[in-house]
């Protein structure tokens, strides 16, 4: 059994490492769909939309590592659940069809605004990847949207799946803008913006599109999850042991 | 169970042709059908079964109840008669040397 890295955890590291984790454990949710979508067109859709993420995260991994000498393989399977930094959103659960639209919504609204700025990142590197991620992540903010729109103001069956995501997903959206000390030496170097300022732009896009599948946004409640900083739900320890096991089986396989 | 079947068969999305558009300059050509809600998710569900590995630069979806065709049973009436007029292929003129490409 292969062990774990260790991380230098410099705030740059991190920084990188919530966007590319983001990426990733959203990716191996969609995965999770692979022929058991709800029609076969959207069954491809999903998938489509996994390898997007995969590649995102596989190219702000291989950045992450490199000042380490670590390579995205190893930092997508071989560290340990407390070194993973996505925001608990993303490891919920896949749900039913509703839950994955709208939490697609959420997460594609969000990392379009995130690769927006980090377009124009001081780290080079960052603003080429965010260049492509940015064109992925506007069809995936519309796909979505698409989708919570024609399911919202669908039948009463697909409104009230819809209103009932809606509730089970809401509590997590606090911590997409919660910013602390990673975010701050971000914004300071000019590596990406505090993702606190890109929770003013991602309501008005999200409450759009709700107002429009005639769905409200909840109230927002004091939960605030912490995924970012590494201590995860109960979800996450299933989800690695899936997409680690392989690797960590079976050390350095390939295809 | 047959109420269940004609109910399910009114609740199926309907069928859509898609034609994809390889590069600027050339036609969209058939590529196939799919099934979709509506028109808007038609274009993106054809976009994401038929050009995913760098098929097309534009897609046309049109609804497969909206083509009108012949009839098969008209195959014989319309296009066997063709079949001797040879003379209607452009196959008969002796080509300039220079002309190249023809």
């Amino acid at each position: 059994m292969q062990p774990s890295i260790q991380l230098n955890k410099t705030p740059a590291q991190q920084y990188l490492l919530r966007v590319g984790d983001t990426c990733l454990i959203l990716a191996q949710r969609l995965c999770e769909w692979s022929g058991h979508a709800p029609a076969l067109e959207e069954d491809i859709a999903l998938s489509n939309m996994a390898l997007d993420l995969v590649g995102q995260a596989r190219a702000i991994l291989t950045h992450a590592g490199a000042v380490q000498g670590l390579s995205e393989d190893q930092l997508a399977f071989l560290r340990d659940e407390r070194d993973y930094c996505n925001p608990t959103l993303v490891e919920l659960p896949r749900g039913d069809f509703a839950f994955t639209v709208l939490r697609n919504l959420m997460v594609a609204s969000y990392l379009k605004l995130l690769w927006q700025r980090l377009a124009t990142s001081t780290d080079a590197e960052v603003a080429a990847i965010a260049a492509k991620a940015l064109k992925e992540a506007r069809y995936h903010q519309q796909h979505a949207a698409d989708w919570v729109v024609r399911l919202g103001d669908g039948t009463a069956e697909s409104k009230a799946r819809c209103e009932k995501a809606l509730q089970r997903l809401w509590p997590y959206v606090a911590e997409l803008f919660s910013a602390d000390e990673v975010d701050a030496a971000a914004a300071a170097s000019g590596l990406g913006p505090s993702c606190a300022e890109l929770q003013a732009t991602w309501a008005d896009e999200v409450n759009q599109v709700l107002a429009h599948a005639t769905l409200a946004a909840p109230k927002a409640g004091s939960y605030l999850s912490t995924g970012k900083r590494g201590v995860h739900s109960e979800h996450m320890g299933f989800l690695l042991a899936e997409m680690q096991h392989l690797q960590r089986a079976y050390p350095g396989g390939v295809w | 169970m047959s109420s269940n079947n004609a109910s399910s068969a009114q609740n199926e999305w309907p069928l859509w042709e898609v034609f994809v558009r390889t590069k600027a300059g050339l036609d969209h050509k058939h590529c196939g059908s799919l099934h979709a809600p509506d028109a808007k998710l038609a274009i993106q569900m054809a976009r994401d079964v038929y050009t995913r590995r760098q098929e097309g630069v534009s897609v046309w979806v049109v609804r497969a109840a909206d083509i009108v065709a012949s009839d098969p049973g008209d195959k014989d009436m319309y296009f066997d008669p063709m079949e001797d007029k040879v003379y209607r292929h452009p196959t008969f003129y002796k080509l300039p040397d220079a002309v190249d490409h023809m």
